[in-house]
């Protein structure tokens, strides 16, 4: 069964990306476009792996993950974060609420990929 | 690529959204509002159009994008003041970015310094350096290529095609710690990523190991020794650990020298020391038993969860999702075939006798009902807020105020009004110009302004409503008015009104929507540039629509745009003279009569009026004005059909019936024959005959002689508001 991918962004455009370059890799993805629309995504269908960007309205990024890590069922499922800023401090602060890696926007199929790859082969 | 079209197309389509977004939130800052939400919001929208912008390479945008988000980061941080003159920048700041959307958008190259200023002052205002930014901008760009080669190298994988690269043994010290697993990485996975870099001998060091009563759960005690031999850089194997170097120890030592023969014999025993690392090493296991063991909680847990969600739920707007405009209005044109083909259906039933149409009756009639519910779910599809543009208005009052040297502020009411959207498309034209003419001809000057008793800033207020079927749209201002005398004067002097006339005040004002009342002498920066109110008339005619103008000398003048708020059907009166039928738009009509034969009067000039309640309305005769024969001889034998027109009182037309209400599809003549005077369109019939659909403006102007103060549609000329 293919690995399924939840992805949060309320941004369409980085969505749409997400979910062709992810589909073509042979992922199952579930889309949300906050981090409340997340948390119910992920009751409702489950993820294997979690991308999230950080800055959201309703929800943001840290919120999300920290919920998610709050739960016994995801609190081992890898967890990247999406950031334009390929600066530290936005990694860290992704990486303080849990998050097991980061992928920097814009990123290019092959690298978004082996990034999932690296988290959950 | 076609994805890559795609999703700039959907991109394009967010960044409208976001940028109107970006635009309320900066006015609400302006106004005063101190709500970290708004910068919140603003930061997010920035934060989205440089995301995307960044993964088409539109450089410049991100660049622009970049500092601007820097500065609204530092001001929701309250590092920054959100002060008057730092909110004005990033309102600027804002059309800028406005526009190098726009030329993104349309493959434009903006000169390298556009903005340029303005980016120099965002800078000084976020305490960055304008050519350490620049960099950073370029480092940005390394990484877009959406869908090409990978260039960055910052993984392992190409590493391996470099053949060529020697091969040296590389000793490895990792020895992770708690947090490690609390962030789900797996030391075997990284184990597996560091073996795909060449031959990996593995040892394990697990004296840290405490006595089992002592271990804890979630705790790390394993050191791992690893001998990589290999062709990887340095950055490559580190890139394996590019998640968990905060969260481990880690070493990695260098030898240079080339271990090619331990190759056969490490291969066994790496996987005897992998077997061992699985049960032992304390990763995620112990949490998820516990988990298990747990899960009634957990369960607990979910449906407090999922309740949690459903209140947020109920909270959030409703669901949408986005459509191309081109599916719907293929929905509407079928929509629209669909309601012709119905009245064809009614219409050859009820040539049948009466026995075969009671039978067919009741499912005609539940057709019918349907027909309308279906056209108007429809329709609504189509509708939108007029939010869109008359955000765009906001910035054009920004500007003008600085091009013209005066204080304005626009205040917008009922941008939440619905119409459809293509309406919403036509009407960015025909606002900006009477906000042009408003800002230009209506609004004194500050100093004017003060003379005259009247606050510095002076007032445009821009407000959509829906009333009568119809949506009115307003601009007004509170300026000087319109100058009626002066008004007066030049159209006497161009002969558009006769010099013995005597019209009322609105019909005076109205005068300056009149073809070829545009004056040289006023032609200004702004709102002279050849394109006048005629743009504006003509527009809105098109569209079916009406303008009015009224005026408070010395106070206010307001224009009025009466639209439709669709373009494809309208509710008609199918009407016939002779042995043509005519379709009457049911909104501009205010009664139909028959009229008592004492009634009518001639005029002088070859008019004839109808004394209807002790006034007198204008009657136009179709048959004349369209070449067609009366089926009978005199007016009084004929109906009147009284309509309401955008320029004048109500006048009266002359038709022989009125056969049925009935709602009906606009077809465009222009598109499939060209404009004709007086007639707003076409549409076909029950019986599949077309009929054409009356444009009651055009109708009265073509009958104008007669009259003073009626607008000749046909060749309309720059015609400026004269104040």
């Amino acid at each position: 069964m293919s690995k399924r991918i939840l992805t949060v962004d309320d941004s369409k455009t980085m969505r749409d990306m997400l979910l062709v370059t992810l589909k073509q890799a042979g992922y199952d993805v579930v889309q949300a476009d906050d981090g409340q629309d997340g948390l119910s995504k992920l009751a409702a269908e489950g993820a294997d792996v979690i991308i999230t960007d950080i800055n959201m309205p309703v929800m943001d990024g840290i919120a999300f993950i920290k919920a998610c890590r709050a739960q016994a069922a995801y609190a081992s499922t890898p967890i990247l974060t999406l950031t334009t800023e390929s600066s530290d401090a936005k990694k860290a602060e992704g990486r303080a609420a849990g998050a097991t890696g980061w992928i920097v926007k814009p990123f290019n199929p092959e690298s978004l990929i082996r990034v999932i790859e690296k988290v959950c082969p | 690529m076609d994805d890559l079209a795609e999703f700039k197309h959907t991109y394009f389509q967010e960044c409208e959204e976001l940028l109107a977004d970006l635009e309320g939130q900066l006015t609400a800052l302006q106004d005063g509002e101190t709500d970290d939400e708004i910068l919140h919001a603003a930061f997010r929208a920035i934060h989205s159009i440089k995301g995307g912008a960044g993964a088409f390479g539109f450089t410049q945008l991100v660049g622009f994008a970049h500092v601007f988000e820097t500065v609204l980061d530092q001001m929701r941080e309250h590092r920054l003041e959100t002060s008057g003159p730092n909110v004005a920048l990033l309102i600027r700041a804002g059309d800028v970015l406005a526009d190098l959307v726009v030329a993104a958008q349309n493959d434009e190259t903006l000169p390298d310094d556009f903005g340029r200023e303005l980016l120099e002052s965002l800078h000084e205002l976020a305490g960055t350096k304008a050519e350490g930014e620049e960099e950073n901008a370029d480092d940005v760009f390394d990484d877009i290529d959406f869908g090409g080669p990978d260039e960055g190298g910052e993984s392992a994988g190409d590493q391996e095609s470099d053949i060529s690269a020697q091969m040296r043994e590389v000793k490895i010290e990792f020895a992770p710690t708690p947090q490690l697993f609390h962030r789900a990485n797996d030391p075997l996975i990284l184990l597996r990523e560091l073996k795909s870099l060449g031959t990996l001998e593995i040892e394990v060091d697990s004296s840290r190991l405490p006595a089992l009563e002592d271990i804890e759960a979630d705790g790390s005690y394993l050191t791992w020794r690893f001998t990589l031999t290999t062709s990887a850089s340095d950055e490559a194997i580190r890139g394996v650990f590019e998640f968990v170097l905060d969260d481990c120890k880690l070493d990695i030592e260098n030898h240079d020298a080339v271990a090619e023969q331990g190759t056969e014999e490490t291969a066994p025993e790496e996987n005897q020391a992998a077997e061992p690392v699985a049960p032992v090493a304390p990763a995620p296991q112990p949490q998820e038993e516990a988990a298990i063991g747990g899960s009634a909680t957990k369960a607990a847990a979910d449906n407090k969860i999922a309740a949690d969600n459903k209140t947020v739920a109920d909270k959030k707007p409703p669901a949408s999702i986005r459509v191309d405009l081109e599916r719907i209005d293929r929905l509407v044109n079928m929509v629209g075939e669909l309601v012709i083909t119905q009245a064809m259906l009614s219409e050859q039933i009820s040539q049948l006798s009466v026995t075969e149409q009671a039978s067919l009756l009741h499912g005609v009639e539940t057709l019918a009902l349907q027909m309308r519910e279906l056209q108007e779910s429809v329709m609504s599809i189509r509708a939108q807020p007029v939010k869109s543009v008359f955000s765009r208005m906001a910035r054009l009052v920004r500007e003008l105020s600085c091009s013209l040297n005066k204080e304005a502020k626009l205040v917008i009411t009922g941008e939440t009004t619905e119409v459809d959207k293509t309406v919403i498309e036509e009407l960015s034209d025909p606002l900006t110009h009477m906000i042009r003419n408003s800002m230009d001809h209506g609004l004194e000057t500050p100093a004017e302004r003060e003379q005259a008793g009247k606050a510095r800033e002076g007032i445009i207020q821009l407000t959509a409503e829906h009333r009568n079927g119809k949506i009115v749209i307003s601009v007004s201002d509170n300026g000087r008015g319109i100058n009626r005398e002066k008004v007066l004067k030049k159209a006497t002097e161009k002969g558009l009104t006769s010099a013995d006339a005597r019209p009322s005040d609105d019909e005076i004002d109205n005068l300056i929507l009149l073809p070829g009342f545009s004056t040289a002498d006023q032609v200004s920066d702004v709102s002279g540039r050849g394109v006048g109110m005629d743009v504006v008339v003509r527009k809105i005619q098109n569209m079916g629509g009406r303008i009015g103008i009224t005026s408070v000398p010395g106070e206010s003048s307001r224009f009025s745009l009466t639209l439709p708020l669709t373009l494809a059907v309208l509710d008609g009166m199918i009407i016939s003279i002779g042995h043509e039928f005519f379709i009457i738009p049911i909104t501009s009509i205010v009664e139909s009569l028959r009229p008592d034969n004492g009634a009518i009067h001639e005029l002088a000039g070859g008019g004839e009026v109808l004394a209807i309640r002790g006034g007198f309305i204008k009657l136009i005769h179709l048959a004349r004005l369209f070449g067609l024969e009366h089926r009978s001889g005199h007016t009084s034998e004929r109906l009147v059909v009284v309509v309401e027109t955008g320029a004048s009182d109500p006048i009266g037309l002359v038709v022989d019936e009125l056969v049925e209400q009935q709602q009906v599809v606009i077809k465009s003549l222009e598109s499939n024959y060209r404009r004709v005077q007086g007639v707003a369109g076409a549409t076909i019939l029950g019986n599949g005959m077309v009929a054409l659909i009356l444009d009651v403006d055009g109708v009265c102007a073509m009958s104008a002689p007669a009259h003073s103060s009626m607008v000749e549609t046909r060749s309309l000329e720059s015609a400026e508001m004269l104040q």
